[in-house]
């Protein structure tokens, strides 16, 4: 018999006590993992909606959301002038709505944009993008929850569209979106003349630095950031980054208080047990270690059935057609070390309390004690 | 009993620790395994005096009954020269350490004493052999020697067939020497018994009696027995009468 034993002992004798332990943990896991995945995910679709053959995004400077961002035809024909840029890609971001379907993401683009070139057809073709009168072309998770097929009309805002095509991009937020050639899309959301953000591919990548430098003296409303910079920088993604974190914590604080509980419960049903290990000639310390070794445990035992958890709801989530692909989750492996990280201080955390009232534990006393 | 019995115990001294030799007076000598002079202790704020002014010394080897009725003291005179508790007053020295220093009293449960209680306070759960591991985990001993150790033991005190049983597969008897086993295990100076006999039968409880005795004679351990039962206490090599917190004979 290992220290490792007398550890076990204990869990095995309250096996129910130390699975509520383990759930309060797992729990906190499952919750972290699948919020910060999905989060993640969410912005990775997003950054890819950007970075599509670009090397760098002009936008307005101070807006909080690309949404309210405006760059206007005159500036982007400037910018496609410059010397550094090879080629300029107008966005403009908008919300639609559809019976039944309140909120659709329309992307109003040029009929030259590249992520139509590089989209998968179903129906349609990239040439007939903005060719066709009064027509609107859908990604394919959209087509499914619209029920739309080519050349019938389906109902956006207060008119209705031809479906001009159906494609797919391998992109949740595109694939469950609406496509509006550019002109079309700044007459629908009243932005005549205006951009959202435009894409910029350089002909030297390396001189990114100089062409945002460029843009700054020409255009003192505009910002351009490298793809990168971008995404370390932007706004909303710190926030959705702070609140999925937010949360987790919180989870892991109540599955915390799980484990202090079960700590707590384990060291009170066993004081005279603790006091019998005292006399046997454990110290203080060996006594903490036994807690704190039971507490590890747990929460070894709450990480594996917590990542079995989140990633089962990641897969149910990311297959359930109600979400239209919009869940696409991504695990980076700095996300899974956190969570181990955090799963582990809150269930030492847990165990100082009762770590400490072990240590303590006057044998004669406890030898009192029934 | 298992020949075995008669085997040296072979307890390594520890560094600096003096042999014995008998020594007079009233300081503690270096031959004295137990010295106490004057020992007191109250509970509840100083109104419940448990112990008055008790005197004690014990030879090594020597077998040594507290004899008295429950509540006369004996069991606190037992945990104070334990270090399981701490006294009010008076001079303690036990196998030349002081009890009341938490470094000496770790010391002294690790290598120099053995606790025998009257219920056996074994771990449930755990199995015979396992229980008698637990004070070497705490005194880091190495596992093959651990394990010989719990062998003999075992085989000496009749429960070599019980070890993988778990303690609530085996019987009061059985649980009483598993716990003598495990007071055994780090090579103790010194046994303090606590009513060992209390919770068993008469008949297990004389075969629990005359092992501990055996055990002791055998091995050159000193016992310091408490019991209420005058016909254990006679076949000590003495035993002191313990009354309202005072040892009245001698």
């Amino acid at each position: 018999m290992r220290f490792l034993a007398l550890v076990f002992v204990n869990l095995r004798r309250h096996k129910l006590r130390a699975l509520i332990g383990v759930a309060g943990i797992s729990f906190g896991v499952a919750a972290m993992l699948t919020i910060l995945s999905i989060v993640n995910g969410a912005i990775g679709m997003f950054e890819r909606i950007l970075a599509v053959d670009s090397h760098s995004l002009v936008f307005e400077r101070n807006v909080s959301d690309l949404f309210f961002s405006s760059v206007t035809n005159n500036q982007v024909g400037e910018l496609r002038g410059m010397e550094l840029v090879e080629s300029a890609q107008p966005l403009l971001f908008g919300l639609v709505s559809s019976p039944g379907h309140p909120i659709i993401t329309c992307f109003g683009v040029e009929g030259d944009n590249p992520r139509l070139a590089k989209a998968k057809w179903r129906f349609g073709r990239p040439e007939d993008f903005g060719k066709i009168p009064n027509a609107i072309w859908l990604g394919t998770r959209a087509a499914d929850f619209l029920k739309a097929e080519t050349g019938r009309k389906i109902a956006v805002g207060a008119g209705e569209f031809v479906v001009g095509g159906i494609f797919s991009t391998e992109n949740g937020f595109e694939d469950g979106g609406v496509f509006l050639p550019l002109a079309d899309a700044q007459k629908f959301f009243h932005r005549e003349g205006i951009a959202s953000v435009v894409a910029i591919k350089l002909r030297d990548q390396a001189k990114a630095a100089e062409f945002a430098r460029a843009v700054a003296e020409k255009f003192p409303g505009l910002l351009a950031l490298e793809n990168r910079e971008f995404n370390q920088s932007y706004t909303q993604f710190q926030i959705l980054n702070f609140t999925a974190w937010a949360v987790g914590i919180c989870a892991f604080l109540l599955g915390g208080l799980g484990v202090a509980n079960t700590m707590l419960l384990s060291v009170f049903s066993r004081i005279r047990e603790i006091a019998v290990l005292r006399v046997c000639g454990f110290s203080p310390g060996q006594v903490s270690g036994l807690i704190f070794g039971e507490a590890t445990v747990i929460a070894l035992a709450g990480l594996a059935v917590g990542f079995a958890l989140g990633f089962a709801a990641l897969f149910a989530l990311g297959h359930a057609p109600q979400f239209h692909g919009y869940v696409q989750a991504v695990v980076k492996p700095a996300m899974i070390g956190g969570i181990v990280a955090t799963s582990l201080f809150t269930a030492v955390a847990g165990a100082i309390y009762p770590a400490r009232f072990a240590s303590r534990i006057q044998p004669a006393e406890a030898l009192r004690y029934e | 009993m298992n020949e075995k019995l008669s085997a040296p115990v072979g307890r390594v001294p520890s560094p600096g620790e003096a042999p014995f030799s008998r020594g007079e007076g009233t300081s503690p000598t270096p031959e004295l395994l137990i010295f106490a002079r004057g020992l007191s202790k109250s509970y509840d704020a100083g109104r419940v005096r448990v112990l008055d002014g008790v005197s004690l010394e014990v030879m090594p080897g020597e077998m040594v009954a507290l004899l008295g009725s429950s509540g006369s003291g004996k069991s606190t005179l037992l945990h104070l020269l334990g270090g399981l508790d701490l006294p009010d007053a008076g001079e303690l020295t036990v196998c030349g350490l002081d009890p009341r220093d938490e470094a000496h009293r770790l010391q002294l449960r690790r290598k120099h004493l053995g606790f025998v209680f009257q219920l056996h306070n074994l771990i449930p759960d755990l199995t015979v052999q396992e229980n008698l591991r637990v004070p070497a985990l705490a005194a880091g001993a190495p596992h093959a020697a651990t394990l010989a150790r719990i062998h003999e033991l075992a085989e000496s005190v009749g429960i070599g067939h019980r070890l993988q049983h778990r303690i609530q597969d085996i019987s009061g008897g059985e649980r009483q020497r598993t716990a003598i086993c495990r007071a055994l295990m780090n090579s103790p100076q010194l046994l303090l018994a606590d009513e060992p006999t209390g919770s068993l039968d008469e008949e297990t409880g004389d075969t629990v009696f005359n092992l501990l005795r055996h055990l002791v004679k055998t091995r050159g351990i000193a016992v310091v027995l408490a019991t209420h039962e005058r016909r254990y206490a006679e076949q000590c090599d003495r035993f002191l009468r313990v009354r309202h917190g005072r040892i009245e004979t001698t």
